[in-house]
């Protein structure tokens, strides 16, 4: 056991966690936003809406991420079209690239978990807004959205540390995040298993606070 | 489409058998994870603390530590650790262990603190009654487990456990950092020397799409003929 690389890799590693917490912070922000959006689309009636943002989800579920970021990263430069855009500013960039990818991952998890949330809210609630002369549209906004995301949070709990363990794909894209730099540093030194344990660490402690974190607001806002 | 030729010229042959291994890979890591789940349900179940200490050590650390951190340690750390094993037993030559049983080794142990999570939910789950009878009817322990336990548990099970696998099945495009020839590491042969990644990697999708449907389609067949009776 090498005490010392341990001690020497651990500020490195710790450097490199701030961009795995940079990578998770964008995506799930983003990705919040477009899994209620999905969700949202997913209630429709219309039978092409619906089925769109199914199929939107049934692809970005059923496909391993490291293809969506491969497909984002190397294979979208290859349309020429793309390349005159301004758009190129954003895709030439792995960073960017890899928080499209995850955005769009995690937004079509996220998407069928508020779905099912959404499902679950009782009728009686919003019959019980209806009768009281609430718009449908402010009865969707502060009855139905507020009781979802509550009712989601063990669910997207998961989500966000499935997505954390997510942005060590980012490393496959040259990015220099928490997986990245421990596996330069492994390639350099050849002791896989010094590294692991620190690195390991770093991202079991982010799990905890993520686990404790969701915990509290689950109290927080129980309905009891 | 002259791309995805069968032959020499095109890459059909190659992606094909690349999803063979896929499948391959897949399933050998599912029963490896299946030994694991074995060996740490019973720990998780234990009465004794220390056991499930162990237990809990296993899956939370595995739970919560990235795929790919765990396939670099096998993948750098495997052939280190067999080397150190082999020369406690006076064997000093280079061993170098393939990329499919590394592979498969270490998405096995991912998939196995899965697995152990489902199992340990369905037998809990299974009625105490059930145990009680079985004790009162003097049956010994392995043909209560077998017999009467593990098809209720199945039932329970294999929803979750179809999950496990649609979880396996995606890993397993992580081991192409090794170099195992799977779809994703023959998708990246091929783009890198075709210069049509964008195809390539759509195509990667699609086979990976195939495999979950199929998979899926399967499994709900499994789950209709284990749940017969309710």
């Amino acid at each position: 056991m090498d005490f010392d690389l341990m001690i020497t890799s651990f500020p490195k590693l710790l450097e490199a966690s701030v961009v795995t917490l940079k990578l998770l912070s964008a995506s799930l922000f983003f990705g919040l936003f477009l899994g209620l959006f999905f969700a949202i689309l997913r209630l429709n009636k219309n039978i092409f809406i619906n089925k769109f943002a199914y199929g939107y989800s049934y692809i970005f579920r059923g496909t391993p991420l490291l293809v969506q970021i491969f497909i984002i990263y190397f294979g979208l430069g290859q349309i020429e079209y793309l390349r005159t855009t301004f758009l190129w500013v954003i895709l030439k960039e792995p960073y960017w690239c890899a928080i499209i990818a995850f955005t769009l991952n995690t937004g079509a998890y996220t998407s069928e978990i508020l779905r099912s949330a959404f499902q679950t809210i009782k009728p009686g609630i919003i019959e019980a807004g209806k009768s009281l002369g609430i718009s449908n549209k402010i009865i969707f906004y502060k009855i139905q959205i507020p009781i979802a995301i509550r009712q989601s949070l063990p669910a997207y709990g998961n989500e966000i540390i499935l997505m954390m363990k997510g942005t060590s794909l980012a490393s496959t894209v040259t990015l220099m995040d928490l997986t990245g730099v421990a596996k330069y540093i492994i390639s350099t030194t050849f002791k896989p298993i010094e590294v692991f344990i620190v690195t390991g660490g770093i991202y079991l402690f982010m799990t905890f606070i993520i686990h404790n974190l969701i915990k509290f607001l689950e109290k927080k806002y129980s309905f009891q | 489409m002259e791309l995805l030729a069968f032959g020499k010229t095109g890459w059909g042959d190659e992606l094909f058998y690349a999803t063979l291994m896929t499948i391959a890979v897949s399933i050998t890591s599912m029963l490896v994870g299946f030994i694991f789940a074995l060996i740490f349900t019973p720990l998780k179940l234990s009465k004794y603390k220390s056991l499930n200490l162990l237990g809990n050590f296993y899956t939370t650390i595995i739970r919560g530590v990235p795929e790919l951190l765990v396939i670099y340690l096998f993948f750098f750390g495997g052939s280190g650790a067999i080397m150190y094993v082999a020369s406690i037993f006076g064997y000093y030559e280079y061993i170098e262990i393939n990329a499919f049983i590394t592979g498969s080794l270490a998405i096995g142990i991912i998939s196995g603190a899965y697995s152990t999570e489902v199992f340990r939910g369905a037998i809990q789950s299974i009625d105490k009654g059930q145990f009680e009878a079985a004790k009162v009817l003097g049956i010994n322990k392995f043909v209560q487990f077998y017999k009467i336990i593990l098809p209720q548990m199945l039932r329970l099970a294999i929803p979750n456990l179809s999950n496990v696998w649609q979880i396996t099945l995606k890993d397993t495009s992580l081991i192409s950092v090794t170099g195992l020839v799977e779809i994703m590491r023959q998708s990246y042969v091929a783009a890198g020397s075709t210069r049509d990644p964008l195809f390539f990697y759509s195509f990667a999708a699609v086979l990976y799409l195939l495999l979950t449907y199929i998979s899926m389609k399967l499994i709900n067949k499994l789950e209709v003929r284990y749940s017969r009776g309710y």
